[in-house]
């Protein structure tokens, strides 16, 4: 190592015994955000965690067994993106806790492997020093060095390695390559075992300046060259961020997704339907026609192929959403968008989280620990629920198919289902808007964090990462399908026919079910819903799209829809005004146990989702009052 | 010596001093914001604000707010063109 950043190092009390060995066994994988590093990840365990083109997306520390180079016994940690080991965030404390052994659960790290974006060496390298006074054994890896090359940059690593003390090794995690180089370094511990007596020592941190000198002192002495700006970078930004091109851009991209997720998606959602109707009619006439049937088909198979249906327009959503944050172009809207959050008190960077709250809230939640400041990081994580998550899809997507006729608004591109798809949106971002702006003239009344914000250069996304992502997913959505929603519908179905009588089941307004949803009625009347919308509703507050597999089973056991499909059974039970406020209701309500838990989680106690669960509840039930008392009347 | 956010898009200097909390400037002195370092102005959001910086490399969005308190010495080329200087001359 250099001599101008000899450690001096701390001791930390619970040393292992002295003389003390133990095979390697834990590996920890650390990087500047943006560096590749989840990339990475991936590459040595053969997982597929998320990845993406902007920086706060690894906000948890992940492991996994290193399958990706043959090592299952070795376990990789991934570590949140830093730029230093300086415990301003969240994410620097969980590094330092973890990397010195005091994250409870997980081991203390053997090994440190330490990934650099090649192409920017004065920065990263200002976290090599950090890393390397922890005294653990480091390689350092340099990423993306086919980019560096092509772009006319030049990097020594031989130099480099005797100069840093450390290996070192150029690889790309994005093509595989240099996977070798790692897997050599690990070996080298395989037999000769890792000292366990090895104290663990807290990192010793220069001044930002001090570290940057050092920095630069390196690559001088070994001949970097940083490479020439990315000409296409510049120019597209200068028509993406362009005064007036720019928003228009931003806008039509929004509304294009929407398009193509209704004019793409719907036929492919009736398709499928069509084919899933069908195998349930074919299996149906092999089954004997007693209970068992009625189970399988009017309960199970109604309930859950109308989740199914959905898959394909979650699947374009996600496939818009992986290309737009692969390519770089989520930070350009982040900037695009900041003078908006702004007006409302929130932080450019609550816009990320609320961002990725479109797919899911709790994923964004989770995200919020890049947020420094406390009291925005509770406001982004109150708002974010009312970002119209995947969940919501198919309820609105039903609804619309259902009630909205197919209309074309502006020629032949826009139609009147996408745009009132895109209100939904809207609504929901409003409704978000309008609270965090409530809880920054009341409760949370912050200081305003400053806004930085990388702008990354702009990457073609790649056909694997963007299949892996839907794979994932499509993955989970099945998976929600086979348990959740299978299970609920499998209530719902046993309490409609529930008490027997005889050897009959009960009709379904004398079932159980039945006379749940008649005593419920009230309090839901006034909004235009009936009481098996009701059931719905109560069924929903453990995932809000299992609402749809409900309904499904309701209205597949009622004799008077039985043959129907379930838009045409709803159109006949509902009015226009009741479907209207039930979306309305759909975009407020805070239906989802998982989101409820990760927030618990997050602020360690029950009081914020609890106020949350009121408060959206409470808002849903008000906005779809109104919206069906006015509706009922002028409709 | 001027702040930042009054270099014009297309301008160019050397940063001298940062004047913020420390966690803010520890954040941007990792991005490259030190002093010594060369900043040029890249452009600016549409709304007019954040403006995109290039740092050693880098391109940083920040808003006026923050760039107000990132004070800098316009390089000779740039200088003539400042509204700032040629208010002071």
């Amino acid at each position: 190592m250099s001599s101008c950043c000899a450690p001096a190092v701390l001791e930390l009390p619970p040393a292992p015994p002295p003389g003390a060995k133990r095979a390697l066994r834990t590996v920890a994988l650390i990087g500047p955000p943006n560096a590749g590093k989840s990339t990475l990840f991936n590459r040595l365990t053969g997982l597929r965690q998320k990845t993406a083109n902007y920086p706060g997306v690894t906000v948890d520390h992940h492991s996994g067994r290193m399958k990706g180079i043959g090592r299952p016994d070795l376990t990789l940690i991934d570590l949140p993106g830093i730029y230093s080991l300086a415990t301003y965030s969240e994410d620097a404390r969980v590094a330092v806790d973890v990397l010195t052994g005091r994250m409870p659960g997980v081991p203390p790290p053997d090994v440190v492997l330490l990934v650099l974006d090649s192409v920017h060496m004065n920065r990263q390298l200002m976290l090599a020093q950090n890393v390397f006074s922890l005294g653990l054994p480091t390689m350092v890896l340099l990423n993306m060095a086919d980019q560096l090359e092509a772009q006319g940059g030049k990097i020594d690593p031989l130099l480099l390695s005797h100069e840093l003390g450390h290996p070192v090794a150029l690889i790309s995690a994005k093509r595989g390559t240099g996977m070798e180089l790692v897997s050599s370094y690990l070996h080298q511990f395989g037999h000769e075992e890792v000292d366990g007596a090895q104290p663990l020592r807290l990192p010793v941190l220069q001044s930002p300046a001090a570290s940057r000198k050092w920095a630069s002192q390196v690559t001088t002495r070994t001949n970097y060259r940083a490479p020439e700006a990315a000409i296409w970078t510049r120019r597209l930004d200068s028509v993406l961020l362009h005064r007036i091109w720019g928003p228009l851009i931003f806008l039509a991209v929004v509304v294009a997704v929407f398009q193509v997720v209704f004019s793409i998606g719907q036929p492919l959602s009736d398709g499928l339907g069509k084919v899933l109707t069908g195998a349930g009619a074919h299996v149906a006439t092999l089954l004997p026609d007693n209970w068992l049937r009625a189970l399988l088909l009017d309960g199970l198979w109604n309930g859950v192929q109308s989740v199914l249906v959905f898959l394909p327009q979650i699947l374009l959503l996600f496939l818009f959403i992986g290309i737009l944050e692969d390519s770089g172009y989520l930070a350009r809207a982040a900037l695009i968008a900041d003078r908006t959050m702004r007006a409302i008190g929130l932080n450019g960077k609550s816009f990320i989280p609320l961002l990725s709250a479109y797919a899911c809230a709790v994923p964004a939640i989770m995200a919020t620990r890049t947020i420094e400041n406390k009291r925005e990081r509770l406001a982004t994580i109150l708002v974010a629920p009312f970002m119209t998550c995947s969940a919501r899809l198919p309820v609105y997507t039903l609804i619309i198919a259902a009630f909205v006729p197919d209309r074309h608004l502006i020629g032949h591109f826009f139609g009147l289902r996408a745009s009132v798809m895109l209100g939904l949106y809207a609504l929901g971002f409003l409704a978000a808007l309008v609270t965090a702006r409530m809880l920054n003239s009341s409760v949370l009344k912050a200081q305003p964090a400053p806004f930085i914000l990388e702008l990354p250069q702009y990457r073609w996304p790649t056909p694997r990462s963007l299949s892996l992502r839907l794979y994932d997913r499509g993955k989970l959505f099945l998976k929600k399908a086979g348990t959740i929603i299978l299970a609920c519908t499998f209530v719902v179905w046993v309490l409609s026919v529930l008490p027997v009588h005889g050897s009959h089941f009960s009709t379904l307004t004398d079932s159980v079910i039945g006379h749940l949803g008649h005593w419920i009625e009230p309090v839901i009347h006034p909004l235009g819903f009936n009481w098996k919308i009701g059931i719905g509703l109560l069924s929903s507050i453990v995932a809000r799209e299992v609402i749809v597999g409900t309904l499904g089973t309701l209205y597949g056991v009622d004799p008077e829809t039985h043959s129907q499909g379930l838009q045409m059974a709803l159109r006949h039970d509902m009015t226009l005004a009741g479907a209207i406020a039930l979306v309305v209701f759909f975009a407020f309500a805070m239906q989802c146990t998982s989101t409820l838990a990760v927030v618990r989680r997050e602020t360690n106690s029950w009081k914020l989702p609890a106020l949350q669960f009121f408060y959206m509840t409470g808002v849903a039930y008000v906005a779809a009052l109104i919206t069906f008392q006015v509706l009922s009347r002028i409709l | 010596m001027i702040a930042l956010s009054e270099a014009r898009v297309g301008q160019s200097g050397v940063v001298e001093r940062i004047e913020l909390a420390e966690d803010v400037s520890h954040h941007l002195a990792h991005l490259g914001f030190l002093p010594g370092a060369g900043v040029e102005v890249l452009r600016r959001a549409p709304a007019g604000d954040p403006t995109v910086y290039r740092i050693d490399g880098v391109d940083v969005g920040l808003r006026n707010e923050t760039a107000r308190h990132i004070l800098i010495q316009l390089s000779e080329l740039s200088k003539g063109s400042s509204p700032v200087e040629a208010a002071a001359r």
